[in-house]
């Protein structure tokens, strides 16, 4: 039905321009302006990529794109990578690991609290339901900041600070009330009569809710799942705030490094960065259809 | 509102307590980590707290303090010019590269995937350091600025007139997520409203003042209000491209950051930062109620 749409769609479009007569010329115009734009857009990460991949000496003496050495030869140049690896007598595959175990955590506490609870709020009658509702949409608009104070205070109270925990716990129990109202609105977009046939077929709440509705918003996980490993991998202030010498990650590496180094060693700065980039980039490759639905359908950032 | 008392059926007490449990693990969350937490972040605020002694009551004398404080108002101009100039800025790119993407341009998905990916990555302590060189004296901006014949040597990210502007760059870079909201609302515009007004002799300018505008102004709303509070809240860059400090001249000193300095530097002013922390989400809660009250006036909601 998509594809219907889309040959509508385009249908329309090289009508469009074919009234407006010489169509070609603007469309072609359109086009070469919006890959300009692309190109500027994204030329700052290219050139961080060949940055990374020239010789220390050569990344300043000019804006090309091509890792070239000293002899103006096109090389590959890993040195930046190996010394980064171990810079400031680090170990970034640690912090690498360390990073990932968080973003797997994050991921398994969200899926797991927040499709409860928007079970819990589009397919149950309870007392005391609109009034939850109520606060969890008011704390879609909270912004977290304000209260990392007194969360900080608690976990420092609980002797956590310096452990994953602080970071960890909060997913589940459901605190990223964007990913409890993007399941709800899928829940409602289930038919009832599903839920029912279930009950018929003597179903409780529990199997109703893994077996008939998990598995039909595979695409509203999926996404939750997907923003949640890129939001938990760039949470640069959670991480900074709790996370020590042992537990930290690979963004909190990464800004270790900027402070020591200053503005010396930028290739092994640039190649760490590549690094931190690199999986999120993955993520973005494999998962940009339900990045971009599910930002256009619940407006997430 | 007018459920009347029944009486509680075998089903609905199974409802009730199934209710219960799905909700668990966000009843604890949202006593535990979100309001438990804002009530005593109110009451700390009333005292002096460096998390070694116990809390002692000072009455109003954070906020009074706050009021006289030149780093808050500062801070606060900061994080006003970056909020009031940045999210403008990023909605008008988004929609202008929303409208040029939209009605089956060839290669669409292409487009959206590059503007979009900057989104992705513009909060990234990776980004802040490529921005921190990009603008540095030797950095690319000025290396292309010397082919184009401008010879600068100035570092952007080192100059207090410059250095806000970079980072409300940074922030238009990322405009790729308002603009794939604006494409989603785009597609909802009737192509028959647009046919209706070209048969009425509507020019491409008065379709989109008049048509196209006022269908999408609920999505502008809703981009600005997310904006609003994103904005407020920026914390990484402002620390990346600083050091941590603000520099320079405090021109990137962010609200965000001043709390953090504050709550976490060497003072641990825990009672300052939750006082700090208070008017930060008076001034969102307000810009927020302000905006859904001026929404009435200009926002369009088809019926």
């Amino acid at each position: 039905m998509e594809r219907d749409q889309r040959r509508v769609e385009s249908a329309r479009g090289s009508q469009g321009s074919a009234r407006k007569g010489g169509g070609m010329s603007v469309s072609a115009l359109k086009h070469f302006s919006l890959i300009a734009v692309g190109v500027v857009m994204i030329y700052p990460l290219l050139w961080m990529v060949s940055a990374s991949l020239k010789p220390e000496t050569m990344i300043f003496s000019s804006p090309s794109l091509l890792p070239l050495d000293e002899d103006g030869n096109f090389a590959l140049n890993l040195d930046s990578y190996v010394e980064g690896w171990t810079m400031q007598g680090g170990d970034f595959g640690k912090y690498l690991l360390n990073s990932f175990i968080i973003v797997a955590l994050c991921i398994i506490g969200n899926l797991m609290s927040c499709t409860m609870a928007a079970y819990g709020f589009s397919r149950l009658m309870w007392r005391g339901r609109n009034i939850s509702f109520a606060i969890m949409m008011m704390t879609l608009m909270l912004p977290g900041f304000v209260l990392i104070v007194p969360q900080y205070i608690m976990w420092s109270q609980l002797g956590l600070v310096g452990t994953i925990l602080p970071i960890v716990v909060p997913k589940f129990v459901a605190v990223d009330a964007f990913f409890v109202f993007m399941m709800v609105q899928f829940f409602r977009g289930i038919p009832r009569e599903l839920d029912e046939a279930a009950a018929i077929d003597g179903a409780g709440y529990w199997r109703t809710f893994t077996r008939i509705l998990l598995p039909i918003a595979t695409p509203a996980i999926a996404t939750t799942a997907i923003f949640t490993f890129i939001w938990s991998w760039n949470d640069f202030f959670s991480q900074l705030l709790y996370l020590n010498r042992d537990s930290m990650t690979a963004t909190v590496a990464l800004s270790n490094f900027v402070d020591a180094t200053g503005s010396s060693q930028w290739g092994q700065l640039f190649a760490m960065s590549v690094v931190t980039i690199v999986p999120v980039f993955l993520v973005f490759l494999v998962g940009q259809r339900f990045l971009i639905q599910g930002i256009a359908t619940t407006g997430l950032k | 509102m007018a459920r009347t008392r029944q009486p509680v059926s075998p089903r609905q007490k199974r409802q009730e307590r199934a209710a219960i449990a799905f909700m668990l693990p966000w009843f604890i969350g949202a006593v535990g980590i979100t309001l438990g937490p804002m009530v005593a972040s109110l009451y700390l605020s009333f005292t002096e707290y460096n998390l070694l002694t116990a809390p002692q009551w000072v009455g109003f004398d954070n906020y009074v303090a706050m009021a006289n404080d030149p780093n808050v108002a500062k801070s606060l101009a900061v994080t006003f010019s970056y909020v009031l100039i940045g999210t403008p800025i990023n909605l008008v790119i988004a929609l202008a590269v929303a409208m040029a993407l939209n009605r089956g341009l060839r290669g669409l998905n292409f487009y959206r995937s590059v503007y979009y990916l900057p989104s992705l990555l513009g909060g990234s302590v990776a980004v802040g350091v490529l921005w921190r060189r990009i603008f540095g004296s030797d950095g690319l901006v000025n290396q292309f600025l010397g082919l184009l014949g401008i010879e600068s040597d100035t570092s952007w990210v080192a100059n207090p007139d410059s250095a806000l502007w970079t980072l409300i760059l940074l922030h238009a870079w990322t405009f790729g997520s308002a603009m794939v909201i604006f494409l989603a609302g785009l597609r909802q515009v009737p192509e028959e409203l647009h046919e209706a007004a070209s048969l009425d002799g509507a020019g491409a300018t008065r379709k989109f003042w008049h048509v196209t505008l006022p269908l999408l102004t609920p999505i502008l709303f809703f981009n600005l209000v997310l904006g609003i509070i994103n904005s407020f809240t920026t914390f990484t860059q402002a620390y990346i491209v600083s050091g941590g400090t603000g520099a320079p001249a405090k021109s990137t000193l962010f609200y965000a950051l001043y709390l953090y300095q504050q709550a976490f530097g060497t003072r641990h002013a825990m009672g300052y930062a939750s006082a700090l922390a208070w008017l930060l989400f008076l001034i969102v809660g307000l810009l927020t109620a302000v905006n859904f009250w001026a929404s009435r006036k200009w926002v369009h909601y088809a019926s």
